[in-house]
């Protein structure tokens, strides 16, 4: 009823004396709630975007069951695997830097994050190496395929979901590259720190999503 | 009372089992509505004229509603809803459940005529024949984009998609003219799109069948085709099968998958194809029609361009028969192409 | 003024401070605003500018249905005309009306917040706004799309019409929409002042936290499925493509999921604003508080699985036909709740009849009746005649279109003393609301009817024995524009020369009037603490009071 009422204990006000405190908050522990809450809604509508294109994953495997199987034992499962192991690394590295900054180490942490900056980088290089084989065996969507190795109905289909999937994901990790770099570089020049770091554990929250989907979208992609 | 409801509301006139049935739940559900919406507004302009305002500065008691005057809000409505729904459901699972005696008709929609097909009978552009007390189904596809089949009188309407089937069925009970809609939006000719059911007393139908097999009064929808003077014949495929020898393909096209002087049929349907000019495309219904039509505009890498046209040799219908039979033929279980709506098979033991 | 000096007192309150209108008045203290109330007076101009524009293409459509036959332009003029309505109409004007504008502007007033969660990210949601809409209407003086707004494939994918920059347009949009949802939930959650707990939240504030919440769920999946469109066109991936295996009824499914709640977007927020209207005008508290509160949140539930009714006759299954008519007639449930505890707040109460009342009349009877039509489709059997006929075209206008006009022109007439701390003349306001209550019937009844009588939605042509009820139709229409020309006419005068009105004009105990009409530019410089529910009418003592926070 009045949760919102008083003030939890330990939260004073510090308006004028925090640089990082809102002028509508009454204290940092609710802005930085906010923050966090926002984030949290923001990673919902990112799971649905990829909603609709797993539904029309599910619908299109079921209409064409043998082409999804065939086109997929042609991706490049090393590939595949090996995009997994660098992504849940990076998603530990970010994890790492988040522990730091809380410990105080901004420099610890800014490594951190430059690593997982590396993964990423890693990780695109990955699919750029795969996209180049799709293209030049014309494993391509809809009218450009011309793959020679699977001739059944519906692999251009299959193509075409796995380009779109990828794509959208690949974008993702394009813009949490970004969103890492920047706060990477915030946190060398001292704008975290132990007292407030809300910025980084958001980006770490994002940066566990892309992550998530790309856990999802290997087995569909690659295994099955 | 049904007729005066019936103009009252605008309704049109009720042409086939299904239009009265529809329209007594219409009756009641619209007088429902109507009685509901004027009661709020009178409780509204009741408690108005009850309560208006003294003062500047009065004052008001709060009021709680009690649980069951809310659970009441919810239940009352729900009951009427829930009974609404139980009618209309009902009577749309009848819609969607043809009967086995009913009579197939072949439809195809496209940019902006509606195309007939009578299996073993004549065919027709935007003219339906149909006798009436005698359940009449159709099966709808479309060429190009989605179209919808609506006769107002009937109370049926139903979407013709392209690359599936869809069905519908209804029992015209009056003979006369009806209109025949396209309620899906489909271009610039949407509001054009427009035929004409003819539902005929039964002999009357009879004779204009067999007048058309005559080949007498087929000026009006059409050339006379080979089809309206074979015997009726099986289906579709079974037509497509007999055509094809009669008019020559088999000679060059094998059934079977082996080589020879075109594409063998086998599993050609949804196959992907390369062109001499290194294309790839799918074999689709359009596809086939073309390459009868105009068999130089897409040749299959690795044979020559020998086939004749058969643009003026074959009517609608019989490349319809054939393109089927051609789809028939498929080598394995695994199911290719897109999903299709409701079963092919026709319903009567044919 | 008296009253306001009086109140203030009472409070406890600091003096009266400088308005956010007088706050910096150079055009780039408006664009670079970071203020909630800014925000949505800009939304307000945008929304009543596309509201024009979409005006404009009714009239247009409605004067060539006059004849049957061809008239005044041809045949794919008229299908980027209706297509170009509702664009405009539903992405433009009735999803950002309510929520951007008036939700930006009391929505914190009401929960005693000085700002939303993110200013920054709610301004920026304005400029993405409009640079979908600018797009939008670029899209549509090159040529426009002759789609309808529904996008339907085969036909979206196959149609030569500037297609593309609309479908990113409305991409676009949906930034702009999930970005307002996501700031007012936070909003709501982190930022209510001492002493307004869930269930004093004031019921505006509940309808606009529910249409967020399907914001931020629905809009994505819109995204995504006018990304899969545009990527067809220019690309074609086939997924749509039945001739690649793809299935265009995908594509319809995909796009009533969201095309559904954002009906519940457009029409919660009225209801919202009904709630509001209706506790004032007749000075009682909300009858059935938490009926109405979780009644939207029943809305917003239900709504997401309830899209597959407008697939009846599209080749669903009869078994999906049934499962989704019933869960359709939940939402019909909800509604009624509603209905019946709106009629029952004016149970004893004291009620003056003022221009949002009217509008309060007009918004029961277009959603009493538009509802149960809708619940009458929901049906099945009735939808087969009634699917993609006039029928569904007035439904829609009935209960979404007239749900949030009624909602729109309440909520402007009743917050216009809020936000502009002037009044209006409201002679002309209540003679200019029976114009538009009468119009709306009058264009939309006949419509029913045509429905009835078979005519297809869409239709540039017609058979003939249609015409009588278009020619009603278009006559009421024409009722209805004037209507909306005497609204601006007033309002305009009463922005300039309007005369000035004291802090709470109404006498409302709702929470936004505890602050100065118009409001300083932090809305509160303590924040009040709120001691009431809102809308409590058993005394005169303030809602509120002013503690040192």
């Amino acid at each position: 009823m009045s949760e919102a009422a008083a003030l939890p204990p330990g939260e004073h006000l510090v308006h004028g004396t925090d640089p990082h405190l809102a002028h509508h908050f009454s204290s940092l522990e609710r802005q930085v709630d906010a923050s966090r809450l926002g984030m949290w809604l923001f990673l919902s509508t990112e799971v649905l975007l990829f909603a609709g294109l797993f539904t029309g994953y599910a619908v299109y495997r079921y209409s064409f069951p043998v082409a999804f199987a065939a086109s997929a034992r042609t991706s490049e499962i090393w590939a595949g695997t090996l995009n997994t192991i660098v992504l849940i690394t990076s998603s530990l590295t970010v994890a790492l830097a988040i522990h730091f900054v809380r410990a105080g180490r901004q420099r610890a942490a800014v490594v951190c994050l430059a690593i997982t900056l590396f993964f990423a980088l890693a990780f695109l290089g990955i699919k750029a190496i795969e996209y180049t084989a799709h293209f030049h065996e014309h494993q391509l969507p809809g009218r450009y395929y011309r793959f020679e190795g699977v001739r059944l109905p519906g692999a251009e289909m299959y193509w075409a979901l796995y380009f779109l999937m990828t794509g959208l994901h690949g974008l993702h990790v394009v813009i949490g590259m970004t969103v890492l770099a920047v706060i990477a570089w915030r946190t060398a020049h001292g704008y975290y720190s132990a007292h407030y770091y809300v910025g980084i554990e958001l980006a770490g929250l994002y940066w566990h999503l892309v992550d998530l989907i790309w856990i999802f979208l290997y087995p569909l992609l690659y295994l099955i | 009372m049904n007729e005066t409801l019936r103009r009252f509301l605008f309704l049109p006139d009720q042409a086939s089992t299904f239009a009265s049935q529809v329209d007594h739940l219409h009756y009641f559900v619209i007088l429902t509505t109507f009685v509901m919406s004027t009661a709020v507004g009178l409780t509204a302009i009741l408690f108005f004229i009850l309560y208006r305002r003294r003062s500047e500065t009065q004052t008001t008691p709060h009021i709680e509603p009690a649980p069951l005057l809310e659970a009441a809000f919810v239940i009352v409505p729900l009951s009427f809803f829930l009974l609404w729904w139980v009618i209309g459901y009902r009577t749309s699972i009848e819609l969607a459940t043809p009967p086995a005696d009913a009579m197939d008709v072949y439809v195809q929609g496209k940019k902006w005529m509606w195309k007939f097909a009578y299996p073993g009978g004549p065919n027709a552009v935007n003219v339906l024949r149909v006798p009436s007390g005698r359940p009449v189904r159709l099966l709808m596809t479309s060429r190009d984009v989605i179209h919808s089949f609506y006769v107002p009188e009937f109370r049926v309407k139903q979407d013709v998609i392209p690359g599936r089937y869809s069905q519908i069925w209804f029992n015209a009970t009056a003979p006369g003219r009806y209109q025949i809609l396209c309620a899906e939006y489909c271009g610039a000719g949407h509001s054009i799109m427009r035929g004409e059911v003819i539902v005929l007393k039964a002999e009357e139908y009879e004779d204009w069948v067999s007048a058309q097999h005559r080949g007498l009064a087929t000026k009006q929808d059409g050339p006379p085709t080979a089809l309206d003077f074979a015997p009726p014949l099986g289906n579709l495929v079974d037509q497509g099968r007999r055509l094809a020898q009669e008019q020559g393909c088999v000679k060059c096209h094998s059934v079977d998958g082996s080589q020879h002087i075109g594409p063998t049929w086998l599993d050609l349907y949804g196959r992907r194809e390369k062109l001499s000019d290194g294309r790839i495309i799918t074999v689709d219904e359009g596809y086939i029609t073309e390459s009868m039509m105009d068999p130089f505009a897409k040749i299959v890498d690795g044979f020559k361009p020998v086939m004749p046209s058969f643009a003026n040799k074959l009517a609608g219908p019989e490349v319809a028969a054939i393109v089927e039979y051609i789809k028939s033929l498929q080598s394995d279980a695994v199911r290719t192409g897109p999903s299709e709506g409701p079963a092919y098979a026709p319903v009567r033991g044919r | 003024m008296r009253q306001s000096e009086e109140d203030r007192e009472k409070l406890g309150a600091p003096p009266a401070h400088e308005s956010y209108l007088t706050d910096g008045t150079t055009v780039m203290s408006w664009l670079n605003t970071r203020d909630h109330k800014r925000v949505g007076v800009m939304f307000l101009v945008a929304v009543v500018f596309f509201l024009f524009l979409g005006g404009v293409f009714a009239l247009a459509i409605r004067m060539k249905l006059l004849y049957p036959g061809p008239f005044l332009f041809d045949a794919l003029t008229y299908n980027r005309l209706f297509t170009l309505h509702g664009v405009t109409m539903i992405f433009l004007f009735m999803i950002p009306a309510i929520p951007s504008a008036f939700g930006n502007f009391v929505l914190p007033l009401m929960i005693g917040a000085r700002d939303v969660a993110f200013p920054r990210l709610n301004l920026a949601s304005f400029y993405v706004y409009l640079a979908g809409a600018v797009l939008a209407v670029w899209a549509m003086v090159h040529g426009g799309a002759d789609t309808g707004w529904t996008f339907y494939t085969p036909y979206s994918t196959t149609t030569p019409t500037m297609l593309f920059p609309l479908l990113l347009g409305v991409f676009i949009i949906g930034f702009s929409s999930i970005m307002t949802g996501i700031n007012f939930i936070v909003t709501v959650h982190t930022l209510r002042a001492p002493g307004i707990g869930w269930m004093r939240v004031p019921l505006f504030v509940w309808g606009i936290y529910a249409t967020s919440v399907i914001q931020v769920l629905a809009t994505p999946v819109l995204g995504l499925t006018v990304l899969l469109v545009a990527l067809e066109r220019v690309l074609g991936f086939g997924i749509f493509d039945p001739a690649r295996g793809g299935d265009p009824v995908l594509f319809q499914h995909f796009f009533w999921f969201y095309s559904h709640p954002a009906v519940y977007i457009m029409v919660l927020p009225a209801m919202g604003v009904i709630s509001e209207c209706v506790a004032t005008f007749s000075r009682k508290n909300p009858f059935g508080y938490k009926a109405i509160a979780f009644s939207s949140l029943g809305i917003a539930f239900v709504g997401f699985f309830t899209w597959g009714h407008h697939l009846f006759v599209a080749g669903q299954s009869v078994f999906d036909n049934g499962v989704f008519g019933v869960l359709s007639m939940f939402v019909g449930i909800f509604t009624a709740v509603k209905v019946f505890n709106w009629v029952g707040t004016m149970y004893r109460g004291a009620i003056s009849f003022k221009t949002p009342f009217a509008y309060i009349c007009g918004f029961l009877f277009l959603l009493v009746f538009g509802g149960m039509t809708g619940v009458a489709l929901a049906t099945v059997a009735l939808d087969v005649h009634w699917h993609d006929t006039y029928f569904v075209v007035a439904h829609f206008h009935f209960i979404m279109v007239g749900a949030v006009i009624m909602g729109f022109l309440a909520a402007l007439h009743y917050w216009f003393p809020k936000m502009f701390g002037r009044t209006y003349h409201e002679g002309w306001g209540l003679v200019a609301a029976s114009l538009i209550i009468l119009g709306f019937n009058a264009t939309f009844i006949p419509q029913f009817l045509l429905g009835n009588n078979g005519m297809p939605r869409r239709y540039y042509q017609y058979p003939e024995h249609f015409q009588a009820l278009n020619v009603a139709s278009t006559a009421g229409a024409t009722l209805l524009g004037f209507g909306f020309i005497i609204i601006f006419i007033y309002l305009v005068i009463a922005l300039r020369w309007g005369p000035r009105c004291e802090q709470n004009p109404w006498r409302s105990k709702g929470f936004e009037w505890l602050t100065p009409s118009p409001p300083p530019t932090h809305n509160f410089d303590k924040i009040p603490h709120i001691t009431q529910d809102p809308h409590d009418y058993r005394t005169h003592a303030p809602s509120g009071v002013y503690t040192d926070v």
